[in-house]
């Protein structure tokens, strides 16, 4: 029987649901040209990061004024370079290149934690020839003036701004912890979303015990991880109509199928390729293709969705009553 | 075209473009040239021959010129850049390159050569000790001249083939920016010959015609070969100018090898070179205008001194020649250029037209002093009085000598339809960047011509930048500083107390102050003296708060685009709107490659600046409270009262020559005088948590973090809430941590390395920054007090420790070096450890200007006048000066033994005592300073010969330290070659080698300590050869002692380090890593990346102790542990490898790969070290 596992993700065809997810190994065109060959349908590229951007311009300005101008000796300390690589150039360049060289689609990402400079960097990745923009918005709220609708609401704002001024698919990657997913993403699919990814894992800094300070941390995610994002996938699937991908435990083709029968139009995944290397895609795709052979599927369509919250046999699983049975397993009957 | 660009630039341009190959090494204020060939040359921009010259820095200027001589010998055009003692060190190639008649250009930014003092600034001794090398020279007067110049250099020397100097007057003409037409490679290559090109090649030295050149001659033939080269010096002056026609035919600029300017008739004539014509010339205009019979005569063309044409420009009426020198030759009848003229006019003046003209001699402008109009009318005023004086100076008060004319400084004042303007600012406001920008965009985008010319301060951290702008419908030819400006602007608001900045403002002149007051407020704030300034002068004063704009626009500090806004709005030189515009795309042009993130925010501050500023009305009189501050503290010794003192306040021109020392020697201990209270944070400690390790203290830059362990009972007097603790275990003694507020920069760098924390909040440290205005007045009480707590005795303390070491006085203290600098932790270190026993030979460089330029000293001495003696020679012999000073105390200590032994019946027991000391440690020095205290008592008794010869030296027979300090530019590069003989000479002296790794006080050029990957100028491509393993090549000797050490990595390491070579009576070698502004890193965390640098191998800290090679000893000793961290980790850390990184990240990744490489290697060897026996029969043992 011949397997169809093609998707449509943000209204782009997929010859399969497997997306490598913004990461290192999205980052050069050699590595992308590896992803595609094991079997990547689409790629996210690393995201620039506005304030990042921001941050790297002013370090520069300020390391070749730093004391110069001062002396009558040296009216600088550094010879002036050809150029900086500062701003959004390079990675530009490695989207065009990536369109260029790769038969996929290439999405491109932007963080960022406020309005500003979103459009600017947004117009030159659509210029450059990306196929979508996947946006990962981070904000971290610190006042206690500030309510979670006032966070929604700049979410939604954002995307509403962004889809006037581009044409391409908009993609939003957002974390768990908002009071009402639901109700945010039906906002996001009025402002025009195409789609949403779960989750953006919203890495926590560490503290160093001797220094006394944070520092960043990495941890690659784990399968448990992607509980989280089945849930919510499970329960949007049937209120919103736009593309979802599953994000942040993808390691096992288990885990795909698992994310497709909640209704996820695609996955991605990052840690299992950077702990395994890119030839995790073609693990991922045949296990699929075999899970799929085993029980007698011919194509994604069929699969998709079909444990959603209305269409699961226990929707109480998904909710409460999963705390309630993981209790009562644990609780010796009286 | 039109460029507004400095003489530097403008003679790089040329020079670059006809030139194959450059050879090139850092000296101020060359440096820009060689900077931007190597620039250019990186980058891939080729000559006028369609090639990319091959750039090369040597390492000295000798070698420069050897370089160059070699180049041109193989046939190519080649080229250097230079000046003071880099020409002095080029004169033996000079003279073979000329004696060979080989065509080649050396531009030189005139500077003066160091006598009593060094000095970076403009005058002619250099070139001028270069006249009898058979070089041509040509002279520029101005930025356009200079460009021109070089290229009728490069051009006449092809043709002559006597080779040319080509020189302008360094800072003057170097750095004005100025409005020129500039030349085109093809213009340039048309002035090429073809022919002569050829031939210049063709006499190249090539196995395929085979010459034999360089001989040695006897004396049957020296001479008449030195006189066959007679006939191309004759011809030299007629091809210049026939290189000038050509080239006035091209540019339509003609010059001729004399100029002339003024009434044809003149009776009295000035005759000089070089930039201060332009101040000539202006005088003359105006007399001339007044009717006044005066002309100039400019020399282009100094050597070959053609006689006849210098006759023929010089008018036959004139009666009295005044010749203006800008140099000094002591002992000489006349200074150069005078002589030239008397013996020109006596040999071919024209009987015909009678006697020849009276000559009078005078010395202007050394060391860039100050060349006015003024100065011009007043020396040609004197000229014609019954009996001038021949050979005055004028520019000075000379009341020792009576050499000075007298001038009338507000005589022949500038032109109305002048707009002059001065801006008093911060280095790190940007100021100068803003003013160039404004300079560029009126000299490039209007029909006006612009001028700029900067002035720095001699201090790096807290710089005063002061800009001398011009705008003119006319070229700008004034060559001096404004002194009627119509628009002053004080960046900074802090200046108004302690400078003055009003001065320089001309009646009804505009005043703008970016001020933290609004416009209603201000007046009551500014001092009183400032308040009667602007009312007698009328001024139009406005004001704006540029910090609070700045930071809104997230800018902090930089004030400089607001600032330039304001400056358009108040002058109208140009329309508003347009202003605005041409400073966007100015900013645009300057920050784009940078980023568009700060040219956004820079935009911001423009549109918003016009909004906050404000006219503020004057009231009818001053009634500030508030007084100008005095320059030094009212209990300054005498020569601080009267001489340091009116230098800091800006008023060094007024000293007259009596004022200052005749040889150049200046006491110690001044910088305690000098209050520049530049820090807005300062450290405070909080002696609850403190748990005494003395780090601050040890890496404090600046000395201003101090120690005292004292009796508890002192604390009676204290002021309240004295900060100490009482010592556990001996609590009838305090210690106290104390900051000299007034003399920290605020470099943060001791709460960076304090390692004890509150437990209660992360953040507070035993030492925290905090605001200086509201510590301030508490903290200087404190000070005072603390200051009167008597000193640790040395005997009774651990010096070998941090916290013992840190108890001992440091005799370096509050140096003008950048805040957070990483060369003077180590200095105060020496000071505190050896300071009263040590003399000093420093080697040119940051350490010899922090340590020595004046006004103030950072070395100090204790309460008994002990400390360091400190001497700077030259860039280039400072190991082998410090050897001299090692060889004449050891003649001194031979003698004063010799002596003591031949009175040793007077003398006794004593005598023996004395001679048989061990002199090992503070102990054994207090003993035998005591024991030549009682020597000295003895021997005023003695009525002997011998006595009174032993008094004199008798103090030498404490042992002494000697010490020879300097960076790594000088021991890596151009010192190397002393440095190898002294480390190979046995003696005992102790090197100190401050590596930055760059040349870092000409503005951080590539050294041989150069670390591989990292960019620095003269290796902007990043430096693709390993960094030189001086301590291992010292180590081969194997009678010297070496150490490598990281005071930010181990401190405890470097103490020891510092112990071992000063009490190893041999040569001895310590390599102290010193971060440096140039590595691009946060300062404040700079001693903390040290341990980084340690433990990711780039600086493995290691001791090599000879008094170990021996039995089976090893003496090599390694003191990290093997590396931890990947360098390019580390490195990221640095802007000087990450900025590669960014700009060419493949190169960088392959440099970064083999400078691992490196860093593997050098483990593996120096682990290989630490297992070698060794085994030396000449060891030093003598202990």
């Amino acid at each position: 029987m011949m397997i169809d596992l093609s998707t449509s993700y943000l209204g782009l065809q997929l010859e399969s649901p497997l997306i490598a997810s913004a990461c290192p190994l999205t980052g050069s065109i050699e590595s992308l040209r590896a992803l595609r060959q094991a079997g990547a349908a689409a790629a996210v590229l690393p995201s620039i990061f506005k304030e990042q951007v921001e941050h790297d311009e002013m370090e520069i300005v300020r390391m070749l004024d730093f004391w110069a101008l001062s002396s009558p000796e040296s009216a600088d300390y550094f010879p002036e370079l050809n150029s900086y690589n500062t701003g959004p150039a390079g990675y530009l360049d490695l989207l065009a290149d990536a369109k260029r060289h790769l038969d996929m689609p290439i999405i491109a990402s932007l963080n960022g934690d406020s309005l500003a400079g979103w459009i600017r960097y947004a117009g030159l990745i659509e210029q450059a020839g990306a196929d979508a923009l996947e946006l990962n918005i981070y904000q971290i709220a610190t006042d206690p003036g500030m309510s979670g609708a006032s966070i929604d609401d700049t979410y939604v704002q954002l995307v509403q701004v962004l889809k006037r001024e581009l044409r391409i698919p908009i993609a939003v990657k957002i974390g768990p912890f908002f009071s009402s997913l639901p109700h945010l993403a039906d906002a996001m699919v009025r402002a025009g979303a195409d789609g949403l990814v779960l989750f953006n894992r919203y890495l926590a800094p560490d503290i160093d015990l001797e220094d006394m300070r944070f520092i960043p941390a990495l941890e690659l995610s784990t399968p448990d991880e992607l509980r989280l994002a089945l849930r919510w996938i499970a329960i949007l699937r049937d209120n919103v109509q736009i593309s979802l991908a599953a994000t942040g435990g993808i390691h096992s083709a288990h885990d795909v199928v698992k994310s497709l029968l909640v209704g996820a139009n695609a996955v991605a995944c990052a840690s299992a390729l950077l702990s395994r290397g890119a030839g995790v895609l073609t693990e991922l795709r045949d296990g699929l293709e075999s899970w799929m052979r085993e029980h007698d599927y011919a194509n994604l369509e069929q699969l998709r969705g079909s444990m959603s919250m209305k269409k699961c046999p226990n929707p109480e699983g998904l909710i409460r009553a999963n705390y309630m049975k993981a209790l009562t397993s644990y609780t010796p009957s009286v | 075209m039109a460029m507004t660009i400095d003489g530097n630039e403008a003679v790089a341009r040329v020079a670059y473009a006809a030139s194959e190959v450059i050879a090139i090494y850092p000296i101020t204020p060359a440096s820009p040239m060689g900077e931007l060939a190597d620039i250019w040359a990186a980058s891939g921009r080729t000559n006028v021959f369609g090639t990319v010259p091959e750039v090369v820095e040597m390492q000295s200027e000798g070698g420069a010129a050897g370089a160059l001589h070699g180049a041109l010998q193989g046939g190519s055009l080649a080229t250097t850049f230079t000046a003071s003692q880099g020409l002095l060190l080029m004169l033996p190639n000079m003279f073979k390159i000329a004696g060979e008649l080989t065509a080649g250009v050396i531009h030189v930014a005139a500077r003066s050569v160091a006598t009593h003092a060094l000095s970076i600034f403009g005058d002619h001794s250099d070139v001028m000790a270069a006249r009898s090398t058979g070089f041509a020279m040509l002279s520029s007067a101005s930025v356009q001249e200079a460009q021109d110049m070089a290229l009728i250099s490069h051009a006449a020397t092809l043709v002559s083939r006597v080779p040319f100097l080509h020189f302008m007057d360094g800072f003057r003409t170097s750095h004005e920016i100025n409005k020129i037409q500039t030349l085109e490679d093809a213009s340039i290559h048309a002035m090429l010959d073809r022919q002569a090109i050829d031939g210049h090649r063709r006499r190249s030295l090539d196995p395929d015609r085979p010459v034999l050149r360089g001989t040695a001659q006897n004396p049957d033939v020296f001479f008449q070969a030195r006189e066959a080269a007679n006939p191309f010096y004759e011809k030299t002056a007629d091809i210049v100018q026939s290189q000038m026609e050509r080239f006035a035919q091209a540019t339509g600029r003609q010059y001729r090898v004399f100029d002339y300017f003024g009434s044809p008739t003149a009776e009295r004539v000035i005759v000089m070179m070089g930039s201060g014509c332009g101040a000539a010339k202006e005088a003359v205009q105006q007399m001339v205008d007044r009717g006044e019979q005066v002309g100039l005569l400019q020399v282009r063309l100094y050597r070959p001194f053609d006689i006849a044409r210098f006759i023929e420009i010089m008018p036959a009426t004139a009666q009295t020649v005044v010749v203006l020198d800008r140099t000094k030759e002591p002992g000489a009848i006349g200074e150069p250029l005078y002589l030239d003229v008397v013996a020109a006019l006596a040999e071919q003046w024209p009987r015909s037209v009678g006697q020849p003209p009276r000559v009078v001699g005078g010395r202007y402008g050394l060391s860039s002093k100050e060349f006015t109009p003024a100065m011009v009318q007043a020396v040609l005023q004197h000229s014609v009085e019954s009996t001038p004086k021949r050979h005055f100076t004028i520019g000075i008060r000379d009341d020792v000598t009576l050499t000075s004319i007298p001038w009338d400084p507000d005589s022949l004042p500038e032109p109305a339809d002048v707009t002059r303007a001065v801006f008093y600012g911060l280095g790190s406001d940007g100021t100068v960047g803003a003013n160039k920008n404004t300079v560029k965009i009126i000299g490039e985008e209007t029909d006006f011509h612009a001028q700029g010319y900067f002035v720095y301060d001699s201090q790096k951290a807290g710089a005063v930048t002061i800009s001398h702008l011009r705008f003119s419908p006319r070229p700008i030819e004034s060559t001096y500083l404004i002194r009627q400006a119509n628009f002053v602007a004080c960046h900074q608001f802090d200046f108004l107390q302690r400078m003055d900045i009003v001065e320089s403002a001309a009646k009804q002149a505009t005043l703008l102050i970016n001020s933290p007051f609004t416009h209603d407020q201000v007046w009551g704030h500014l001092p009183f003296e400032v308040q009667q300034q602007i009312i007698d002068k009328q001024l139009r004063v406005f004001v704006i708060d540029a910090n609070r704009l700045a930071r809104q626009a997230g800018l902090a500090g930089r004030i400089n685009t607001i600032m330039q806004t304001c400056f358009f709005a108040l002058t109208n030189v140009l329309p508003r709107d347009q202003a605005i515009a041409k400073i966007k795309s100015a900013i645009e042009k300057t920050y784009a490659k940078r980023g568009t993130s700060i040219v956004d925010k820079n935009f911001a501050a423009v549109d918003d600046a016009l909004a906050d500023l404000h006219e503020v009305v004057i009231p009818a009189q001053a009634t500030s409270r508030v007084h100008k501050s005095p320059a030094v503290s009212a209990d300054a010794p005498d020569f601080v009262q009267r001489v340091t003192s009116r230098i800091i306040a800006g008023q060094g021109d007024l000293l007259p020559v009596s004022a200052l020392p005749v040889d150049g020697t200046y006491p110690t201990g001044t910088s305690r005088y000098e209050k520049r209270n530049i820090a807005e944070l300062i450290p405070i400690w909080d002696q609850e948590i403190c748990i005494e390790c003395g780090l601050c203290a040890l890496v404090c830059p600046h000395a201003a973090i101090r120690t005292k362990r004292y009796d508890a009972q002192l604390l009676n007097d204290s002021p309240a809430g004295f900060p100490h603790r009482l010592i556990r275990g001996a609590e009838d003694e305090a210690l106290s941590i104390q900051v000299a507020p007034q003399d920290c920069t605020g470099c943060g760098v001791c709460v960076d390395v304090c390692p004890a924390r509150s437990k209660e909040i992360a953040k507070h440290k035993a030492i925290d920054m905090l605001p200086k205005s509201v510590h301030i007045a508490q903290e200087i009480e404190r000070f005072e007090f603390f200051q009167q707590l008597p000193e640790s005795d040395r005997t009774t303390l651990k010096t070998d420790t941090v916290k013992g070491s840190q108890l001992l006085l440091p005799l370096f203290e509050y140096s003008g070096a950048c805040a957070g600098c990483g060369e003077t932790p180590y200095l105060k270190l020496l000071s505190q450890l050896f300071g009263d026993r040590a003399i000093i030979a420093n080697a040119t460089g940051c350490s010899s200007i922090f340590g020595g330029n004046l006004p103030t000293t950072p070395w100090s001495r204790n309460a008994d006048q002990r400390g360091p003696a400190w001497s700077n020679s030259l860039f280039e012999d400072n190991a082998e000066f410090g050897l001299g000073l090692q060889l004449a105390l050891e003649s001194k200590v031979a003698h004063a033994r010799q002596l003591l032994e031949s009175l040793h019946e007077q003398v006794g027991a004593l005598a023996t005592e004395i001679l048989a000391a061990e002199q090992r440690n503070e102990q054994d020095y207090a003993s035998q300073r005591s024991r030549v205290a009682n020597l000295l008592n003895r021997l005023c008794s003695l009525d002997h010969p011998a006595a009174r010869e032993l008094e004199e030296l008798a103090t030498c027979l404490v042992r002494r330290s000697q010490w020879i300090v300097g960076g790594d530019g000088w021991a890596y590069d151009i010192g190397f070659g002393g440095l190898d003989h002294v480390l190979a000479s046995g003696r005992n002296v102790n090197i100190l080698v401050l590596d930055t790794g760059v040349y870092s006080n000409t503005g951080g050029q590539a050294s041989k300590a150069t670390p591989r990957g990292a960019s620095a100028k003269f290796a902007a491509n990043g430096r693709a050869v390993h960094r030189k393993d001086l301590g291992m090549m010292a180590a081969g000797y194997g009678s010297v002692y070496v150490a490598q050490v990281a005071i930010g990595a181990n401190p405890a390491q470097c103490i020891r380090a510092f112990h071992e070579a000063e009490s190893y009576r041999g040569p001895s070698l310590i390599l102290a890593y010193s971060h440096c502004i140039a590595h691009g890193i946060d300062m404040t965390t700079a001693m903390s990346h040290q341990k980084d640098l340690v433990k990711c191998g780039f600086w493995p800290l290691y001791r090599y102790d000879p008094r170990l090679a021996h039995d089976g000893g090893h003496p090599f000793h390694l003191d990290c542990h093997k590396p931890s961290l990947k360098f390019k980790a580390v490195a990221m850390q640095e802007a000087r490898f990450a900025m590669l990184m960014r700009s060419n990240p493949e190169h960088a990744a392959h440099l970064m790969d083999l400078a691992q490489k490196d860093i593997d290697d050098a483990w593996h060897y120096y682990e290989q070290m630490s297992g070698v026996e060794r085994e030396f029969s000449d060891l030093i043992l003598n202990e």
